[in-house]
């Protein structure tokens, strides 16, 4: 597909997965109620670390690590790999090979379509965190707020790129939906979506540090909390986009050799 | 335009015995069979011609479509369309085409069909004043007034296939591939949408390719037909043809102006039907002058007409009784 024809066509893309994500009002209230789970982690730490400091986290260092998790997440969402999975395993994916725009393209500019819902989820606890803790906890430099547009850039993309070798998964095993299960257990755990990664024992810091799921949440989270300084940063933030690269990769790999296997069934 | 020489895809699928034992054992073990799905098929279709694939269930004719359509990749063989190797799906080619999958669809189920046609303007680079009179025209045509505008998921079945053909045209496609276009739809919308599939290759010059089990659509739109049984070729030729040859029988439909006994008919041929005032008769066809001419001579005939028998019944009997076998030795003489 001709680079100029996608970004022809994705503004219509954007538009139309806009008023497809809204389509719902009240499942799409429901959706941002299943999404705070980082303000549950918030309200559990703040309390354990009430007595004492945990680490370098006192009540305050988790309020504002919990709160960016918050708006991190919300940012860097992505579902695709359901809507991939069902389109390969019951044919559907057809309609779209027959369009003259890679179907991953149009799953991407989808995926980007939700995220004016998640800005107006995300910026309210921006502007209150802000408001209750001023810029306490939340870093002041510029250069490190540059580093964390590349960040929650590359965190947006790994999970987009996760979600498509899944959903590719399913040219080969049918039904990929339990190996994104698989996938969010170790995100979950690993991620620092639940417990701060350098709150981990030093064992299991290192692995978390050779692991992708930590660019996937925590380390924007770290870049906005002031938690790294630049050198350091940066250095992450190399480790982050050959991530991303070797992501591209498989999914490019897994794409090109499902379609080969895709028997578009029914119908 | 279309070319196709030794044509073969092959599927490999699990199979399992029902039951629960079945069922554990394919946890551990699976017995993979290998379905010839197409099985070596040649043929040329010309720009502009309007085509008919038939077969019966599993013979191999939408997967013949989806090769075509550059959705599936061919095991082996060689296929070009309008220049193009399908499976390579350049920019070029998907712009020349669409596959209407009469039980799939591509309208977006939760917004009005007019979103999906939007979409479809900007993937496929259609300049909106191009756009527009296209769609006026397809409004037009398909009477699509204020559907465009509601949900998809509200409108009625053949609501939705008169958008999704619309949507399918909106870059006017030269190559329509259509997979039962009109299964499920009523008899009135069938009219509807063959009419228009039609018109639309009359207007543009566009090639069609129809696969239906509805023979009537086939009927009307296809002068040409190629019967694939088992994933081989069975038969390229005209449909007429076609039912000359697996049933050389005629209809003939006698009234009567007083009660006919149907022993006096059955000795002039195979009794169909037979009620007071109406008869049918099915006699081969080189027989009929000589059938009609003894029953006007012998029987109260106050009228008669002489049919064809019809297209479903031939085509069940072609289907489903092995006929296909001897339909393999007829010639294979392309339109």
């Amino acid at each position: 597909m001709s680079l100029r024809t996608t970004m022809h066509a994705f503004p219509t893309l954007l538009r139309v997965g806009f008023a497809d994500a809204v389509a719902y009002r009240a499942e799409m209230l429901v959706w941002v109620l299943s999404t705070t789970m980082p303000l549950v982690m918030l309200a559990l730490w703040t309390t354990v670390a009430r007595d004492a400091p945990v680490g370098r986290y006192g009540e305050p260092e988790f309020v504002a690590y919990f709160l960016a998790t918050f708006i991190v997440r919300q940012l860097t969402g992505c579902w695709v790999f359901w809507e991939m999975t069902f389109a390969i395993r019951n044919g559907t994916l057809a309609l779209r090979l027959l369009r003259p725009i890679d179907p991953l393209w149009a799953y991407g500019a989808e995926a980007l379509a939700s995220m004016p819902m998640r800005l107006i989820v995300s910026i309210p606890v921006a502007a209150v965190a802000l408001e209750v803790l001023g810029s306490r906890g939340i870093t002041r430099d510029p250069a490190l707020w540059a580093c964390w547009v590349g960040a929650i850039t590359g965190a947006w993309l790994m999970t987009l790129l996760v979600n498509f070798i899944v959903g590719c998964a399913a040219f080969f095993i049918e039904s990929s939906l339990k190996l994104m299960d698989l996938w969010l257990l170790f995100f979950f755990a690993f991620s620092g979506y639940l417990i701060p990664v350098d709150l981990f024992p030093h064992g299991l810091r290192v692995v978390a540090d050779w692991l992708p799921f930590r660019f996937q949440i925590g380390f924007p989270v770290e870049l906005m909390t002031g938690a790294h300084g630049r050198s350091d940063a940066l250095r992450l933030l190399g480790c982050q986009w050959v991530w991303i690269a070797s992501l591209f990769g498989l999914t490019v790999l897994t794409w090109r050799l499902g379609l080969k296997r895709f028997a578009a069934y029914g119908g | 335009m279309i070319r196709v020489r030794s044509l073969r895809k092959h599927y490999t699928v699990h199979e399992r015995a029902p039951g629960m034992a079945a069922a554990f054992r394919s946890i551990f073990r699976r017995t993979k069979t290998t379905v010839l799905a197409v099985d070596g098929i040649d043929f040329d279709i010309a720009a502009g011609t309007r085509v008919g694939f038939l077969g019966p269930n599993g013979a191999g004719k939408t997967t013949t479509l989806k090769v075509l359509a550059g959705l599936l990749h061919p095991t082996s063989g060689e296929v070009t369309v309008d220049g193009f190797e399908p499976r390579r799906r350049q920019d070029a080619f998907l712009q020349r085409i669409m596959l209407v999958l009469g039980q799939k669809q591509q309208l977006l189920w939760d917004l009005p069909p007019s979103e999906t046609f939007e979409l479809n303007r900007a993937v496929y680079e259609v300049p909106r004043d191009q756009y527009v009179a296209t769609l006026r025209e397809l409004t037009d045509l398909l009477d699509l007034g204020d559907l465009v505008r509601k949900p998809t998921r509200t409108l009625s079945l053949g609501e939705r296939m008169k958008c999704e053909l619309a949507a399918a045209l909106i870059h006017r496609p030269k190559l329509l591939f259509l997979d039962e276009p009109t299964i499920g739809l009523d008899v009135s919308m069938q009219a509807t949408v063959r009419d228009f599939v039609k018109r639309y290759n009359e207007r543009n010059g566009a090639t069609l390719i129809l696969t239906s089990h509805y023979m009537e659509d086939v009927a009307q739109l296809c002068p040409r037909v190629i019967v694939i049984d088992r994933g081989t070729l069975v038969y390229d030729g005209s449909l007429e043809a076609l039912v000359t040859k697996t049933r050389p029988d005629k209809r003939v439909i006698f009234r009567f102006s007083r009660p006919v006994d149907e022993r006096d008919l059955a000795a002039l041929g195979h009794v169909v039907q037979h009620d007071a005032g109406q008869s049918t008769l099915q006699i081969h066809k080189d027989a009929v002058n000589a059938v009609v001419g003894r029953a006007l001579a012998q029987l109260p005939v106050s009228d008669l007409t002489v049919e064809n028998p019809p297209l479903e019944e031939v085509m069940s009997e072609l289907f489903t009784q092995g006929r296909l076998r001897e339909v393999r030795r007829l010639d294979r003489s392309p339109a």
